[in-house]
């Protein structure tokens, strides 16, 4: 079929004069790659350099889910934390842990990972004269307000806490206790980083070596990057393929498109707008599951207007107002799981995932109606709800929360959508208070405990709380459940933290969002994690 | 003709100071930088500071420009968000648009003035009303429409093109986008040489030369085309840097690694290096094909003679 | 005064910084009015004035192009100030479970992806859509104008400092500088991306003005009238304006269809105008992904942009034809 391609438009090109060398070259790119086992997967530029402790968003996650292996990995189904590179995790008091690391692992330039490797690059993410974005993991740990002053210049370069006991050991000491911590360690900016990192820093980032199953074969910046298998990888989740390449696109519908034209093997984020075609287009090659991501509505807490004594009640209304079922099935076309709680589905039940929302989180316009004019009705009488309109498809959705809300209140002027141009500047006016009405939130896990969806987003002055929700309650609650050693008992005390939280509707929540992909016929055995990052080195080709 | 020259780069100096600090401050008004940068929360207070610190964010507008200014006569246009210097994004982007342009630089120049010339031969024929309504209709669609579209049909459902194009935008890929993006000024071109050519059609020295019995190919070529051609050209020289820095809607639709990407990004991102250094250049290209055509009305008009 | 070279110089095309142009584009088409030398083939004194526009009128009144735009752009304006007139439903009442249905009696052009009627919305998206074409245009036509005819009036260090201004708003990528400026607006009515064509698209015509204000100027009746002292305000009106504002009136024509074009390009990109507004802009661009499954929903609003923007070019055109004398 591209044979024929080719010839069509070899004849025009011919036509209009062009230069015809043009048209000998372009088979190596797309699905057509064969023998070798190549996977091609849609990719986007990732927005930061791609040292582990400084990537935190998906794109340059997928790149580290390739080339890194950490002490603990996040099972690909269950999201629980294995042990990896951790031969054992040893504490008594939930402050002072032994880490031995497994003989035997190297990184894919021979040299062996050690204790040091760790300890080196935990302590180059923690430093803060190194702008790693994530260096915040690593504030649990002693010291880290030395080498990562709130103010001023750094006063330590390296971590306290950490010290190297012998070729494969190092000890770990915290501020304070976290029986959970060793769980948290799959997280990528925990990796261990070869001596190359610190030696030739602008060589390691133009081609970056790590210990995963994969190796960068080429990487040419903003277009694309080419993974082959790395065939002396010590783990045993070896890639089932030959490599994976990963492809920029400048639009996620374009990727999709190509997908149909068979030109691409994976697209792990199928557009909201396409998701209506994907079984006419893709049959069952197509997947759909839970990640851990919520989609909350935040409220302006800072704002007077929107702080007043019994606009609990308000808030609880606007939530009834809100048809989750059907907006998860129209917009989203059930690639959204409508929410009944502040956690995520991903969690399981032991780990806290329960409905605690109950009928707050569902459609009942008469009571919402009811509810909205008990709290005193809306501030104003309208209220914008704004989102960032350069990413994801959150005008569908904002569009049409606004929608139902107005038809439950019998209002077409309640509720307008406010689109922000760009996240930088949403985030921005996030951040400095600017907004007087709800916002969207969305919120995807860092590790799969119910500590992280609460904490970071409700605690008072915690470093997401954007709404600046707070209630003593909540704080007490969960500052009793962090000292519970005993973890069902702790799981049980965030759930209560999260009733209060939702007697007052500290923010509303709206669904669970799930990860989507669809993949061509060349390629099996797809499936993605509770991140919502395709597993790539189980993909077979055909 | 060297004086002339001259006087035309002395007079770019104000514009070119002008337009990039216009672009650097409509860029400083989008705000900070450094909160997009942390995701959906917020960057811890101390490594926002010091990323600001090294963007040299945390100084005055004037004194960023200056600064600014400073490194890039010294060929460093500074660094992106993801650490890649923009001289590299630069290297990698433009050759993309560069043939993208070429591309629909040449059907504007093949079709455009084959369809203006035909039609102003026979204003008033029917050949003419329909090319004329045809252009009317391509000038009222928006292009994101038109972009849309041609991917679908041609990329999806008839399967003649790639909806994406590759990394490496060979011509052969870029033949559709460039009709795309050349589409409005292709229009234009059209209904610019039709009335041009109808204008001089009529004009003496056409009439001489058709009375002095020459035939009616060289008259046409000769006579009517190179005097019809110059507001043509001008139009031609002045849309090189419009599409250059315009693909932004054609480049995100097809996938192209180009200039226009680059701008997008780095306004999505609020990149301030990437979008004035991109603009930087763009405006020094638009200067220079403004140039290049007044020069080319000498060429194609004796009568001009630049002192 | 200037040289031999000047008219050539400024009066080569000034386009274009926009994408795929579509804005700065118009002014072409004045360029072949704006190049008509003053000399041999100049015009008569001020009675030509009088004539040439009683002579285009005369024209455009037997035009049928004229006549059929003519009566479109009434119509949309009518529904454009009464829209209750021709649809009695509520743009802003959408039923999701409605979502992206076809045509059926009494909504004969079916639902969009927000289950709200698409006849009602088009209908209601001529306002904003003819506010932005309209308003846009006369802020340009005025400050272009003015700009740029007192600069091809007054000449020397003012004309040099105006040009060269107007040179560094056209270096400016039209559709870039909507990205940046209207990223930040948080306003959800029509008059931010009024503003911002405004200011990026007045040096469109104030280098026309200036050409033609430069080429009136020339008119030995002008030079006599300033031999027997007409002060300067009094050659400006009098003399200079009725003259030098035929070609303005063409392109601005033009610029009006092709800047609410603009602002589907950028709604499109999700900085034009905002939600409660209801334009076909808006609608168009978030119809556009679903064309696959729902071509209804972006159909109806481009069809209704599409006729309106030809309705104002083929008005632009016409008035063009008969206000040029060397086509008659």
């Amino acid at each position: 079929m591209r044979g024929a391609t080719h010839a069509k438009w070899a004849a025009l090109a011919t036509a209009v004069a062009l230069a015809a060398t043009a048209c000998g070259g372009g088979d190596d790119s797309g699905g057509g790659g064969g023998a070798d086992g190549i996977v091609s997967s849609s990719w986007g530029d990732p927005q930061n350099p791609l040292e582990p402790a400084n990537t935190n968003e998906v794109q340059g996650g997928k790149v580290l889910s390739m080339i890194f292996r950490g002490l603990k990995e996040y099972d690909p189904k269950t999201g629980e934390a294995k042990d990896m590179l951790a031969e054992k995790i040893e504490t008594t008091d939930s402050i002072n842990f032994t880490v031995t690391v497994k003989d035997g692992w190297t990184f894919s330039n021979g040299e062996k990972v050690t204790a040091q490797s760790f300890v080196d690059a935990w302590n180059y993410g923690a430093a803060l004269k190194n702008n790693q974005k994530n260096a915040y993991f690593f504030g649990y740990i002693e010291g880290y307000d030395k080498v990562h002053p709130e103010k001023g210049e750094a006063t330590a370069d390296t971590l306290s806490g950490l010290k190297v006991t012998g070729p494969q050991t190092f000890t770990v000491k915290l501020t304070q206790k976290f029986s959970t911590f060793p769980d948290t360690l799959g997280y990528a900016a925990y990796a261990p980083l070869p001596k190359a990192f610190f030696d030739d820093h602008a060589g390691w980032l133009a081609k970056p070596v790590g210990n995963g199953p994969y190796v960068i074969d080429s990487y040419s910046k903003g277009s694309q990057m080419e993974l082959k298998r790395w065939d002396d990888y010590p783990g045993d989740d070896k890639a089932q393929n030959g490599g994976i390449t990963l492809k920029v696109y400048t639009d996620n519908n374009t990727a999709y498109t190509d997908l149909i034209a068979g030109n691409l093997d994976l697209v792990d984020d199928v557009p909201a707008a396409q998701l209506k075609n994907v079984s006419a287009d893709l049959g069952d090659r197509y997947i759909n599951t839970p990640a851990g991501i919520i989609q909350t509505l935040s409220f302006p807490f800072y704002d007077p207007a929107w702080n007043k004594p019994g606009q609990e009640k308000l808030r609880q209304g606007l939530s009834m107002a809100i048809d989750r079922d059907q907006i998860t099935q129209t917009i989203f076309q059930k690639t959204r799981t409508p929410a009944v709680d502040w956690t995520s589905p991903v969690l399981g039940e032991e780990g806290g995932f329960k409905d605690i929302c109950g009928d707050f989180c569902k459609y009942d316009a008469a009571e919402a109606k009811k509810l909205v004019a008990e709290g005193g009705g809306i501030p104003g009488g309208t209220m914008k709800i704004s989102y960032n309109a350069d990413t994801g498809s959150h005008k569908e959705w904002v569009d049409a929360v606004c929608n139902s809300i107005n038809r439950a209140l019998g209002n077409n002027t309640a509720c307008v959508g406010n689109p922000i141009g760009t996240f930088a500047d949403f985030r921005n006016q996030v951040t400095t208070q600017k907004f007087d009405g709800p916002f969207r939130a969305g919120w995807q896990m860092d590790y799969p405990l119910i500590q992280n969806f609460l904490q970071p987003l409700y605690y008072t002055n915690a470093s997401s709380n954007d709404g600046k929700y707070s209630s003593e309650e909540f704080d007490k609650l969960v500052d009793q459940a962090n000292a519970e050693s005993d973890i069902p008992k702790a799981v049980g005390l965030f759930q209560q933290a999260e009733e209060v939280l939702r007697d007052d509707m500290g923010a509303i929540p709206l669904w669970y969002q799930n990860g989507s992909a669809g993949y061509s016929e060349r390629v099996g055995n797809v499936t993605l994690n509770p991140f919502s990052v395709p597993v790539y080195n189980q993909i077979t080709v055909k | 003709m060297g004086r002339y020259v001259i006087r035309r780069l002395l007079q770019m100096i104000p514009v070119f100071f002008g337009a990039t600090l216009l672009i650097f401050l409509m860029v400083n008004v989008m705000g900070d930088p450094i909160a997009g940068l942390c995701g959906d929360r917020a960057c811890d207070p101390a490594t926002a500071a010091q990323l600001r610190k090294e963007f040299g964010l945390d100084k005055p507008v004037w004194q960023q420009y200056l600064t600014y200014m400073g490194n890039v006569f010294t060929g460093d246009f500074g660094t992106a968000f993801n650490g890649q210097p923009v001289t590299e994004l630069m290297a990698n982007a433009f050759p993309v648009t560069i043939r993208l342009t070429i591309v629909a630089i040449l059907f504007e120049i093949v079709i455009g003035i084959s369809l203006g010339v035909l039609t102003g031969l026979k204003r008033g024929r029917p050949v003419d009303t329909t090319v004329l309504l045809l252009t009317l209709v391509v000038l009222s669609v928006p292009t994101f429409v038109t972009a849309l579209l041609a991917q679908l049909l041609l990329g999806v459902k008839w399967g003649w093109i790639n909806p994406a194009v590759s990394p490496e935008a060979n011509f052969d890929e870029l033949i559709v986008p460039g009709l795309v993006l050349a589409s409005v000024s292709l229009a234009y071109v059209t209904r610019l040489t039709r009335t041009s050519i109808a204008e001089n059609k009529r004009a003496d020295y056409v009439r001489t030369a058709v009375a002095k019995g020459l035939p009616r190919r060289r008259v046409i070529s000769r006579h009517l085309l190179r005097n019809s051609l110059i507001p043509v050209v001008t139009f031609i020289g002045a849309d090189i840097g419009a599409l250059m820095g315009g693909a932004i809607v054609t480049e995100r639709i097809f996938n192209i690694h180009g200039v226009g990407y680059q701008l997008y990004q780095g306004i999505v991102r609020q990149n301030t290096q990437t979008v004035v250094g991109f603009v930087t250049i763009l405006v020094l290209i638009f200067l220079l094909a403004n140039l290049l055509v007044d020069l080319l009305y000498a060429v194609l008009d004796p009568r001009i003679r630049y002192a | 005064m200037p040289e031999p070279l000047e008219p050539v110089e400024e009066g080569r095309a000034i386009a274009a910084t926009g994408a795929g142009g579509a804005t700065d584009l118009a002014m072409e088409e004045g360029e072949t009015l704006e190049k008509t030398p003053g000399g041999p083939k100049g015009t008569g004194p001020e009675s030509k004035a009088r004539s040439l526009w009683s002579d285009a009128w005369h024209d455009l009144r037997r035009n049928p192009i004229f006549i059929i735009s003519g009566l479109i752009i009434v119509f949309l304006v009518i529904i454009a100030i009464w829209p209750s007139l021709i649809a009695s439903g509520d743009p802003l009442d959408c039923d999701l479970s409605k979502a992206q249905e076809g045509s059926q009696p009494g909504h004969p052009f079916g639902f969009n992806g927000q289950g709200c009627d698409v006849y009602t919305r088009t209908v209601y998206g001529a306002r904003a859509s003819i506010q932005v074409g309209v308003f846009a245009t006369l802020g340009v036509t005025l400050l272009g104008s003015v700009l740029g005819g007192l600069a091809g009036f007054f000449g020397g260090a003012w004309d040099g400092l105006l040009s060269r201004i107007t040179d560094i708003f056209f270096a400016i990528p039209v559709i870039l500088g909507g990205l940046v400026l209207l990223s930040v607006v948080s306003n959800n009515t029509v008059w931010p991306v009024i503003g911002f064509m405004v200011l990026l698209g007045w040096p469109q015509i104030s280098r026309i003005a200036r050409g033609s204000v430069i080429t009136a100027k020339q008119n030995d009746y002008v030079q006599a009238a300033r031999a027997l002292g007409a002060s300067n305000s009094r050659m400006l009106l009098r003399h200079i304006t009725p003259n030098a504002v035929a070609p303005v009136i063409v392109v601005a024509t033009i610029a009006l269809g092709t800047y609410i074009a603009l602002e589907a390009t950028l709604s499109f990109l999700g900085v034009g105008l905002k939600p409660p507004t209801v334009s076909w802009g808006i609608d168009i661009s978030s119809a556009s992904p679903y064309v696959r499954n729902a071509p209804h929903m972006l159909l109806w609003p481009s069809g209704a942009l599409a006729i309106t923007v030809l309705a104002f070019i083929m008005l632009g055109d016409a008035v063009r034809d008969a206000l040029d004398p060397k086509l008659r």
